[in-house]
């Protein structure tokens, strides 16, 4: 653990992704480190989910490196990067609306297991994969509600859901694309002790517009403004930094 | 409370449906003593369709992949089967089978690792170019009798030397029997697979592909599989049909191949496993029925599956007896 403080889990080095002329990230070089919950804040269009984007690999980047534990993902596809360990959540609620809650987050669990496995298993008599799902259930909160359909959930749920998902694939990091995105004040509440509870076995990620939240879940802050790193550090540097002010928290 | 997860299941909900799945498998069996001759090929063609359309409803049901090239590995063969006969001997079905699905499955290997990097209507097109390339290869050059087609030597069925040859009054009995083993068979096979966690990452993959991809699956190479195992199942259903035909022509390769096991799959419901079994006897009894009532057969039968499809957007499959309305009489009175 200890010699590992300072290797990041996820890094990118001068990552940049065009669309045309626009400049959507510039240069972003970032990096997440296990037990850590770094958060990304910025205003509209300063490219947060563009960076979720590139770092999942739903975007291929202009120019630059992704590294996961040192070695380069670059070039990898989404699903072979899940299986690497980068898990993420999506902004806009992605589920499997017709399956039952134990049933999305079973598949979920399922993505590793090779194809042959998959063709001689009984789905109903696999118990390490429900089990599987029912820990990350249960991590998340959703035990209540483990057999009903994701489609019938309350929206705060169908979040918490979306969480439970990208855990059951055994993640080293969770790229969780505002995960508090149309909630209420009690379930930020507790979300917001999941997520710190996430972090201490996780390299986290997190896109956040509440600032107040962030704050007081963030371990780590980066401020992304017109695609590049405007500062990066402690929340309360960062807080303090002038320029932060400036651009961004002056607005408010 | 509706189960509505049981409503993305491809299988009967309940033991009921069930029983009536083998009453029905019964019924079928038993038919051949109490109908003409006439009667029983034709229900063999309409288990040929129904083969056709139940190996396309791993592709459509299951997966949510809708393919207009899905006939061309039937009719291809049909024609392997035709082409690996002697001219004078009946080739053993554990020959001719095995080669039959073998052909199509890889034709179908080759045109998925193609038509599955694209999605929803280009797919579509993709599929039915790959279709029609192989439609024109039976029909352009003399391999298997140019566009009048070619008659099978001996359309025998033999296995380990005992060959079915039976007198003309009985023969159509036995392949009637040799077909349904192959439906049943191929239902039961499939229901097992869908139960399996490869039928889940199917249903996943139906549902939403872009989470499948995202939590980590390989989604290229699990649909992959499903095509080629679906092409191997259309095997069997044009191998079977060259049997029971004893002859191979190129419109059996040809593109409404694909749309009328479509027709049978929408006809019957896309719900369910036996839809397909369902649209495929239902649409072959319509067709021989319009036939004896009118010259304008295809009049009456777009006006039926028209009527079907408003009516019944489950199809077929999904008439049942409402026992929930019962119950909820039950609790308001």
């Amino acid at each position: 653990m200890v010699e590992q403080a300072n290797t990041p889990v996820l890094e990118t080095q001068n990552l940049q992704k065009n669309f045309g002329g626009l400049q959507a990230t510039r240069d972003v070089s970032i990096a997440l480190h296990r037990n850590e919950l770094h958060a990304v804040i910025g205003p509209n269009g300063a490219g947060k989910s563009t960076l979720v984007n590139l770092l999942a690999g739903e975007l291929a980047p202009t120019s630059g490196h992704i590294l996961l534990d040192g070695e380069e993902v670059t070039a990898l596809t989404t699903w072979r990067r899940t299986r690497a360990g980068i898990a993420r959540s999506f902004q806009r609620t992605n589920i499997f609306l017709p399956l039952s809650v134990h049933e999305n987050v079973r598949l979920a669990a399922q993505a590793r297991g090779s194809l042959a496995r998959a063709v001689f298993h009984r789905a109903s008599r696999d118990g390490t994969l429900a089990k599987a799902a029912d820990t990350a259930i249960e991590r998340v909160g959703l035990t209540g509600v483990r057999n009903r359909i994701a489609g019938e959930l309350s929206h705060g749920e169908q979040r918490q859901l979306e969480i439970a998902m990208t855990l059951a694939t055994d993640p080293k990091v969770l790229l969780l694309d505002e995960p508090l995105a149309g909630m209420g004040q009690e379930e930020g509440e507790r979300i917001a002790t999941l997520l710190q509870a996430l972090a201490r076995d996780h390299a986290v990620l997190l896109i956040e517009h509440d600032m107040d939240f962030v704050f007081k879940v963030a371990d780590v802050l980066t401020v992304l403004v017109e695609g590049a790193v405007l500062a990066s550090g402690t929340s309360q540097s960062v807080r303090d930094n002038a320029a932060v002010q400036f651009a961004y928290l002056g607005d408010h | 409370m509706i189960d509505v997860g049981n409503q993305t299941r491809l299988l009967p909900h309940s033991t009921a449906g069930w029983l009536a799945l083998v009453a029905f498998a019964i019924f079928w069996a038993i038919l051949p003593w109490f109908v003409p001759l006439y009667y029983i090929e034709l229900g063999t063609s309409a288990m040929i369709a129904a083969m056709l359309a139940l190996s396309m409803q791993l592709l459509v049901g299951a997966t949510g992949l809708v393919s207009l090239g899905h006939g061309a590995f039937y009719g291809l063969a049909a024609y392997a089967v035709y082409l690996v006969s002697p001219e004078n001997a009946a080739q053993p079905i554990w020959i001719t089978l095995p080669i039959a699905m073998a052909v199509a499955g890889l034709a179908a290997l080759a045109v998925g690792m193609f038509s599955l990097r694209t999605s929803g209507f280009f797919f579509l097109m993709v599929t039915l170019a790959f279709g029609q390339m192989i439609f024109f290869v039976f029909h352009d050059t003399k391999l298997g009798g140019g566009t009048d087609g070619a008659y099978l030597g001996k359309p025998l069925i033999s296995a380990f030397g005992a060959t079915l040859d039976l007198p003309r009054r009985q023969k159509p009995i036995g392949i009637y029997y040799v077909a349904l083993i192959q439906l049943l068979s191929m239902y039961i096979g499939l229901a097992v697979l869908l139960r399996t966690l490869f039928g889940r990452a199917l249903e996943g993959i139906r549902v939403n592909e872009h989470r499948m991809r995202a939590v980590g699956f390989d989604t290229f190479k699990i649909k992959l599989t499903a095509f080629t195992l679906a092409g191997a199942l259309a095997g069997a259903a044009g191998h079977m049909w060259a049997l029971h035909r004893g002859f191979v022509n190129p419109e059996i390769v040809g593109w409404h191949q694909s749309a009328e096991a479509l027709l049978m799959i929408l006809l019957g419901g896309l719900g369910s496993l036996h839809g397909p079994i369902l649209g495929a006897l239902a649409l072959t009894g319509l067709s021989e029925v319009s036939q004896l009532l009118t010259e304008r057969k295809l009049l009456v039968e777009g006006l039926v599956i028209l009527a079907v499809v408003i009516l019944l957007p489950k199809g077929l499959a999904g008439i049942r007896v409402r026992k929930d309305h019962a119950a909820d009489g039950a609790d308001h009175g």
